[in-house]
């Protein structure tokens, strides 16, 4: 055990946890915006594949990691058009087309990888921002910097992007004319509606931000990786789902909630690296981040009141 | 005139000699070298037979891992299957496997060790049909299921052994997917041999064949971890090859050759022949011996084979020595578990 507390293991656990936490963090507050305003999309996971599948395969044909990106963040919008008429309109149940969402991202981006690529092929992974093309220099002080160098400056863009995203979430939903809107439709859509609230549109924005970000937390998963396969997100959309619950639907906590899941990873995967976990025990281990999350889920579920109108269909008739 | 004659004989003698030599490279069957820079695709063989044959695999049929392994094994056997890939949910390979057999397909390749309780079911209701399992050391008493499984300690006790002349001290780092099946046999084996080398290992398993991401951070631990030479198994292993050539870092592979992941840095890949055993079953098959068996791929037998990587500048002592291991474990000289 002693091997582990020293400072650089412990400075690249924490490390670890940060670029792991990126893609849950990513979906779990586009979710979070999407259940704020009463809608639940289970269909998080198969946005992430496609959008994984997308930004893969962009950087394939054009070696752009931004054009990746786009096209996931793309690919998310179209998804969320998709999902949003037929539960907002079409008024339905929102658990069941999240499931189908999900089943149609997992076959289809399977089908778009077998026809396209086949083999996996390593691309590019996204630049740590030392390595960035023309300003990689400047930073390259800073990530030598003992601790904090490794700890605040070793990671790619799109990590500061995600980290970012939790104050402008907090103020678009706390601070705006809109993040009300959405807070009231998620809580009482005949009131809002009574007050002259368009409760269609404000849910229709709010999914399609919400799917356009998973569509990037794919798209980020994968240029990170350097790889896209069959299933490639592996249930990270259904976690991120699960973070929202954790995080009480407030951004901050669903932050935390996605540092602690990637911190667990990573401190199991570091102990049984130092064999500090025993051979053997090794699928008791794999377990732990999600039985610290049910717990955590447990403990704040009798404490926290989640958005009253979520996953109910809102008619005026 | 006579001499002359001799001598041009001697000649030919002398130049099949040498063009033999030449070929074979120091090779032996339980062993090749890749040219550098060459198209790995397999090339199709003469067919072995007219039966149909259909294949039911759990991930994708060119994932480079566990099943590409059995699609480029019927192509070596000129064998052109139906296949249903991608099927990690058992009731869909079930399904998979039923609708082959009421199809009227003459063997099916159940290729998932985790289908075993559905051909259980299946096989009895088609005893017509003959159905091939693996990777299994039993095939559960069904008079028509061939089982199949890999030695994968031997040739993972080669790659460790090769691995310890490249890590020494600094050890390896070995990226697991689910303590289970060939995995485990291949982890065991490869620990074997490269503390047989004078190195270590450090094991992690993920508890996943799939998640690329764990795959990829328990990669990057290893080498945060100051190893020098990392090794892995299952189609996530993929995510560790990335962090392989990110940091430099020898890799040895299993179950298909990696070298179409890591061109440069891949050493040796243990690869599975699982043609040395179906050609063996439909032999039987075409015989009317529709299974009752279980067979194993071994190092002697050619079903394992050590591939060593041309583009990867290997010591030739290095190379001799992971050599003699072979004969030494096909000879019984060497424990690989």
């Amino acid at each position: 055990m002693s091997q582990f507390f020293t400072v650089s293991v412990l400075v690249a656990t924490l490390a670890t946890a940060i670029k792991f936490a990126v893609p849950y963090l990513l979906a779990a507050l586009g979710e979070t915006i999407g259940q704020r305003s009463g809608v639940l999309n289970l269909g998080v996971d198969g946005i992430m594949l496609l959008g994984a599948f997308g930004g893969y395969y962009t950087v394939i044909q054009t070696g752009s990691h931004l054009q990746g990106i786009l096209v996931g963040l793309g690919i998310g919008l179209a998804i969320g058009i998709v999902y949003a008429y037929v539960t907002v309109f079409l008024h339905a149940q929102q658990g069941i087309s999240g499931i189908g969402i999900f089943l149609f991202g997992l076959g289809f981006s399977d089908l778009l990888f077998q026809e396209l690529v086949g083999t996996p092929k390593p691309i590019r992974p996204l630049p740590t921002l030392d390595k960035l093309p023309g300003v990689g220099g400047i930073f390259e002080p800073l990530v030598d910097i003992d601790i904090v160098g490794p700890l605040l400056f070793d990671h790619n863009l799109m990590t500061y992007m995600a980290f970012l995203l939790v104050p402008a979430t907090t103020w678009l939903l706390m601070k705006t004319t809109f993040g009300m809107n959405v807070r009231a439709v998620g809580e009482n859509p005949q009131a809002a509606d009574s007050l002259g609230v368009s409760v269609a549109k404000t849910r229709l924005i709010a999914i399609l931000i919400g799917s356009s970000l998973a569509g990037i937390a794919g798209a980020t998963l994968s240029l990170q990786l350097a790889i896209f396969q069959h299933n490639l997100t592996n249930g990270i959309g259904f976690i991120a789902v699960a973070l929202v619950y954790f995080g009480a639907w407030r951004p901050r906590w669903v932050m935390a909630g996605a540092l602690l899941y990637g911190l667990v990873t990573a401190t199991r995967i570091r102990w049984q690296s130092l064999d500090i976990i025993p051979q053997g025990a090794s699928d008791i281990a794999a377990m732990a981040p999600a039985i610290i999350t049910i717990l955590a889920l447990v403990l704040l579920a009798s404490r926290v009141r989640g958005p009253a109108a979520l996953t109910r269909p809102f008619s005026r008739h | 005139m006579k001499a002359k004659r001799m001598l041009k004989l001697f000649a030919v003698l002398f130049a099949m000699t040498l063009t033999a030599a030449a070929c074979g490279s120091g090779d032996s069957t339980s062993t090749t070298t890749s040219e550098c820079g060459s198209d790995l695709a397999v090339a199709a063989g003469e067919s072995v037979t007219d039966l149909s044959v259909a294949l039911v695999a759990p991930s994708a049929k060119d994932d480079v891992a566990f099943t590409q392994s059995m699609v480029d094994s019927l192509t070596r056997l000129g064998i052109e299957p139906q296949i249903t890939d991608g099927t990690f949910v058992v009731e869909e390979a079930a399904a998979a496997i039923r609708g082959y057999a009421e199809d009227g397909i003459d063997i099916i390749v159940a290729h998932g060790t985790q289908y075993g309780g559905s051909l259980a079911e299946i096989a009895p209701d088609f005893p017509e049909t003959s159905f091939i399992w693996g990777t299994s050391a039993d095939n559960q008493g069904i008079a028509n299921v061939f089982a199949y499984y890999p030695e994968a300690d031997q040739g993972g006790y080669v790659n460790g052994l090769i691995a310890a002349s490249i890590a020494g001290a600094d050890g390896i780092g070995v990226v697991g997917p689910v303590e289970a099946g060939d995995a485990v046999a291949y982890i065991e084996g490869f620990t074997l041999g490269a503390e047989a080398g004078g190195s270590s290992t450090s094991i992690v398993y993920t508890g996943s064949f799939s998640d690329v991401a764990l795959a990829t951070t328990t990669a990057e631990a290893h080498a945060a971890n100051g190893v020098a030479v990392l090794t892995g198994t299952s189609q996530s292993a993929v995510g560790a090859v990335n962090v392989a050539t990110a940091n430099d870092l020898p890799w040895f592979g299993t179950q298909s050759n990696t070298e179409a992941w890591s061109s440069d840095l891949t050493v040796a890949s243990q690869v599975y022949h699982w043609d040395v055993v179906l050609a063996d079953m439909i032999e039987k098959i075409e015989g009317g011996t529709l299974g009752g068996e279980a067979m194993a791929l071994t190092l002697e037998n050619g079903g394992l084979v050590m591939e060593f990587n041309g583009c990867y500048d290997l010591d030739s002592s290095v190379k001799s020595d992971a050599e003699a291991a072979i004969e030494d474990i096909i000879a019984g000289e060497i424990a690989t578990k």
